[in-house]
């Protein structure tokens, strides 16, 4: 620490530091346009310019280090001559358009304008024009606007980690652009629009829409990963009209995602379901809600009677809120029923009693200062791309990164080892590095471990990642992603990563979906209870249940096997749909639809990886007649007569839920039982989930629908597998299984291993498939 | 004592009604000043600040641009816009509402205008006979700025001058 002197204040500032830094801590503004914390330094809007003591000229504050004793001015005439000619020189080229631009009343040039412009502009000349580019859906583009600070650049390099924008030419001639005219196609893409202090870079789905200064804030949590990023909802007359990121240096600091940005688009649907409806003679019928849960109450009430409370079960939308998995939980149990579920797309619940909550088994934080980072069953950039940022912040830092995968995804950081294999040997590697793993610790591993890592024989990669791992121990990170969770041997996979991490005492986290954390703190799970064992999501539809009632889900897209699980709801008694959209598929099944508000209308809570309970207040009335979960709920247990109900606000439920017991114990090893594996002469049917079709909400997000994130459907294989099997890249094939058979068309990729098929889910090309891990091709022609 | 007999003698021959008596004979034959509205009308300011009125260009293209500063700036709240992209991409009003009733004629909206789209006609005989009457929507500003135009294109050259 050495002092220096600021506009002749004493402070103490780290030398090395730059300028800009120990000013912002002191409270002393200097203007800047292309220094940003969380972003290298470029220096090349020369806007902070200030006068340092024996300097023969004004130096860059952003890019000044300090020095011991330096004596800084930042308002004296020097600086201020400085600062505003730089002004000028901005404002040569930028258009006057703010009346018309979307960053007006929120635009950094506008208000430095303010004290450091001229009101009247010297240059007479022309000024230039930039073409404006096409982004995409998301960011809309006015480059004549542009000031090339290059924020967005920089962004690209160092957060995301894919360079989409790129600065060319030179001087005059100098502008953004993206790479041969592509689309920005980053999941963190909606970052840059933030970050860009003039109207360059603006949202699209809100353009024209609202001012700044006449919107309300609210503080909202974003539901769609489980990080519980930090967002700030913007509200004009009852309308939400924008979601920007609040920062929380602990969760997602200043950055969010584009799934959790731009879903709000969603809330308005003309699918949006308003008004409770019931189904008399096979034809709907708007009713009220008095009308709608007496119906509901004495039906159930019924089959219960009749058929016993096992008839019945609730399976719920992993991004619903603590309060409605808490609420769901109770009236369930409440009717003596443990029927309850939440993991729709999960297929393997052997190790059910021995898993434990999907927790990342530290802090966020702590993910940056990983040593060795192992991802397993995970593409975490589309899974959860707010820790992704994080991860690679860490690569960035020295972190090496592995991922086990059964395709080879595209991660925004180097990876150490990348193995990519079928899902068959996917557990066999993973037997495997325990088995290395073991035997370096020099700790025994049970015989079934090294049965199953027989097919995989010992090499360098796992070798090296087995040392790498026993080397960080405690600063080491096992992820198992959402996409193992869909894998058939999703139990073993889980208990082969507990057992690499206990041995190698690498942390280990298991991630899932949206709020699913508050699932399991509210016990919304079938297995919960410590009495009897309920139906999970799987065995819920198959056979079907007596009465069903669907929370905010969409069965043919949301269930892994979407067209049995439509096949068994056809067979139900009764099905109650409580959520916020009506769809096809749900006025044929359902029998009561019941309107849900959704995240913006409503109290919530959500828990995210690392146990962090955030709740939210409604930023705007429901739509219609649509209630709040938890008071639908409530309500509906007090028409089913059950007791201990009586509550009065969503805190009341919330601080029922009891807390998570402990966000970092390590969990026990698991069992580890004989893979289901496929046979030899079928394809692997490897799912993924693509990042905007996880919920009913994303799904209806327009611009979110537009991006290259969501590709047409479409099947991939490796060329060789391909090629034996005398298919064409780009035709279009039969695929089947026992559950169904669907047309698709098929394209060749080297990331997918041999005889494996990549299959995307949650389309509604791809919902009539059963659930099965293997696929049938057959050549149409 | 003096001032006593001055008094008295003014009471006595009632000399100040006679002066006033006499004001009111000379305007008895002046020339009368009253105006006859509605037939006749008093004189008026090019800065008269009566009924609202949108304009538009000599091409027919409406100016506002949707910025909303009159929105902002206006003290009384009467100003409601809704803006969107319009099929060309350009930025446009979608409702552009004034309460006349809550409007308090201030002008500040005129000031406000970078285009000067919204403006203060000299029009101020105008009435509504049930309540709403007054909500002037985009609509009707339009149609006011149309037949108004000339006027207000003059009035707004004659202000020019002073700017």
């Amino acid at each position: 620490m050495v002092s220096i002197e600021i506009n002749g204040q004493k402070i103490e500032a780290e030398a090395g530091s730059m300028l800009i830094r120990a000013a912002d801590a002191a409270g002393i503004y200097i203007p800047r346009f292309c220094y940003h914390d969380k972003l290298s330094i470029a220096a090349n809007c020369r806007m902070c310019l200030v006068e340092v003591e024996n300097a023969p000229k004004p130096l860059p504050a952003c890019a000044t280090p300090i020095t011991d004793g330096m004596k800084v001015e930042t308002r004296s005439e020097l600086a201020r001559a400085a600062q505003k000619s730089t002004m000028e020189f901005l404002l040569i080229n930028h258009p006057l358009d703010c009346p018309i631009c979307d960053q007006g009343g929120e635009c950094e040039l506008q208000d430095l304008a303010v004290g450091y412009g001229k009101d009247v502009s010297r240059f007479s000349e022309g000024k230039r024009v930039v073409f404006d580019k096409n982004l995409g859906s998301l960011i809309s583009t006015d480059m004549t606007r542009c000031i090339q600070c290059t924020r967005c650049v920089r962004f690209g390099q160092e957060i995301a980690g894919i360079m989409e924008l790129g600065m060319v030419n030179r001087g005059e001639h100098s502008e953004i652009m993206t790479f041969m005219g592509q689309a920005v196609c980053s999941e963190m893409s909606g970052n840059v629009i933030d970050l860009c202090p003039v109207g360059a870079l603006t949202s699209k789905p809100f353009r024209f829409k609202a001012r700044s200064w006449e919107m309300q804030d609210h503080d909202g949590i974003a539901v769609h990963d489980t990080v519980g990023s930090n967002v700030t909802v913007q509200t004009l007359r009852g309308e939400v009209l924008r979601v920007l990121p609040r920062e929380n240096e602990d969760i997602n600091q200043e950055w969010l995602s584009d799934r959790d940005r731009f879903s709000y688009t969603a809330y308005k649907s003309e699918q949006r379901l308003t008004t409770p409806m019931l189904k008399i003679n096979g034809e709907w019928k708007e009713a009220d809600w008095q009308t709608a849960l007496d119906n509901v109450s004495s039906k159930l009430k019924k089959i219960v009677d009749e058929y016993g409370a096992d008839s019945i079960g609730a399976l719920a939308s992993p991004t619903a809120t603590l309060e409605e998995f808490s609420l769901l939980a109770k009236l369930m149990r409440g009717l003596g029923s443990q029927n309850m579920d939440y993991r729709l797309r999960q297929q393997d619940f052997r190790a059910d009693g021995a898993m434990s909550a999907p927790l990342l088994g530290d802090s966020i934080v702590s993910l940056e200062c990983a040593k060795t980072v192992l991802l397993i069953g995970s593409n975490i950039r589309k899974e959860q791309p707010v820790l992704a940022t994080r991860l690679r912040k860490a690569a960035r830092k020295g972190a090496s990164i592995s991922a086990i995968n059964s395709t080879k995804f595209d991660f925004a950081f180097p990876l150490q080892v990348n193995i990519s294999v079928s899902p068959s040997s996917l557990v066999a590697t993973l037997a495997r590095l325990a088995v290395i793993v073991a035997a370096k610790k020099k700790v025994p591993t049970s015989g079934t471990v090294e049965d199953i890592a027989e097919s995989c024989p010992a090499n360098k990669e796992l070798e090296g990642l087995a040392d790498s791992l026993i080397e960080a121990g405690n600063d080491g990170q096992i992820i198992v992603g959402s996409m193992a969770q869909m894998d058939g041997n999703y139990s073993l996979l889980v208990a082969l990563a507990t057992i690499i991490g206990n041995i190698s005492e690498v942390k280990f986290g298991r991630l899932e979906e949206g709020n699913a954390v508050a699932a399991w703190q509210a016990s919304f799970l079938p297995f919960a209870d410590r009495g009897t064992v309920g139906k999970n999501a799987t065995e819920m539809l198959n056979p079907a249940l007596k009465a069903c009632l669907l929370f905010n889900i969409e069965p043919s897209l949301d269930c892994i096997a979407g067209n049995s699980a439509l096949d068994a709801l056809r067979e139900t008694g009764m099905l109650i749909h409580i959520g916020c959209y009506r769809s096809e598929e749900i006025e044929e099944l359902a029998h009561v639809m019941l309107p849900l508000a959704s995240v913006f209308e409503s109290d919530g809570t959500h828990v995210n990886c690392e146990g962090n309970m955030q709740s939210w207040k409604a930023a705007v009335h429901p739509q219609g007649e649509a209630r709040p979960g938890w008071k639908i709920l409530r309500v509906l247990a007090n028409y089913l007569d059950l007791d201990g109900f009586n509550y009065t606000s969503s805190e009341t439920v919330r601080d029922e839920a009891s807390p998570l017991i402990s966000t970092t114990k390590r969990t026990a090893s698991m069992d580890v039982y004989a893979p289901v594996l496929v046979e030899q002469n079928r394809l692997a049917c490897i799912s993924h989930l693509p990042l905007y079709r996880i919920d009913p909400f994303t799904r209806r997000s327009q611009p979110l629908q537009q991006t290259l994130d969501n590709p047409p459907a479409a099947a991939g294989m490796h060329p060789d597998t391909l090629a034996s099997m005398g298919i064409d890249d780009g035709i279009t094939v039969e695929l089947a299984n026992g559950g169904g058979k669907i047309d698709i068309s098929v394209y060749a990729s080297t990331s997918i291993p041999l005889n494996c098929i990549l299959l995307p889910t949650a389309l509604q090309e791809t919902a009539a498939l059963g659930n099965a891990n293997w696929l049938e091709v057959k050549s149409r022609a | 004592m003096i001032k006593k007999a001055i008094y008295t003698i003014k009471s006595l021959f009632l000399i100040e009604l006679m002066k006033g008596l006499s004001v009111t004979g000379k305007h008895l034959f002046k020339r009368k000043i009253t105006v006859q509205y509605p037939e006749e009308k008093t004189p008026m300011s090019f800065r008269f600040r009566g009924l609202h009125a949108l304009r538009r260009y000599p091409n027919g293209e409406e100016r506002c641009i949707a910025c909303k500063l009159c929105e902002a700036v206006c003290p009384a709240l009467a100003i409601k816009i809704d803006s969107e992209v319009r099929e060309d991409g350009s930025r446009r009003t979608k409702r552009y509402d004034i309460d006349l009733t809550k409007c308090i004629f201030c002008g500040f909206c005129e000031e406000a205008c970078p285009v000067d789209a919204i403006v203060e006609t000299r029009v101020f005989e105008y009435f509504g006979e049930k309540a709403g009457d007054l909500y002037y929507t985009k609509d009707m500003l339009l149609a006011v700025g149309d037949r108004m135009e000339a006027s207000i294109a003059s009035d707004r050259k004659q202000d020019a001058v002073y700017r």
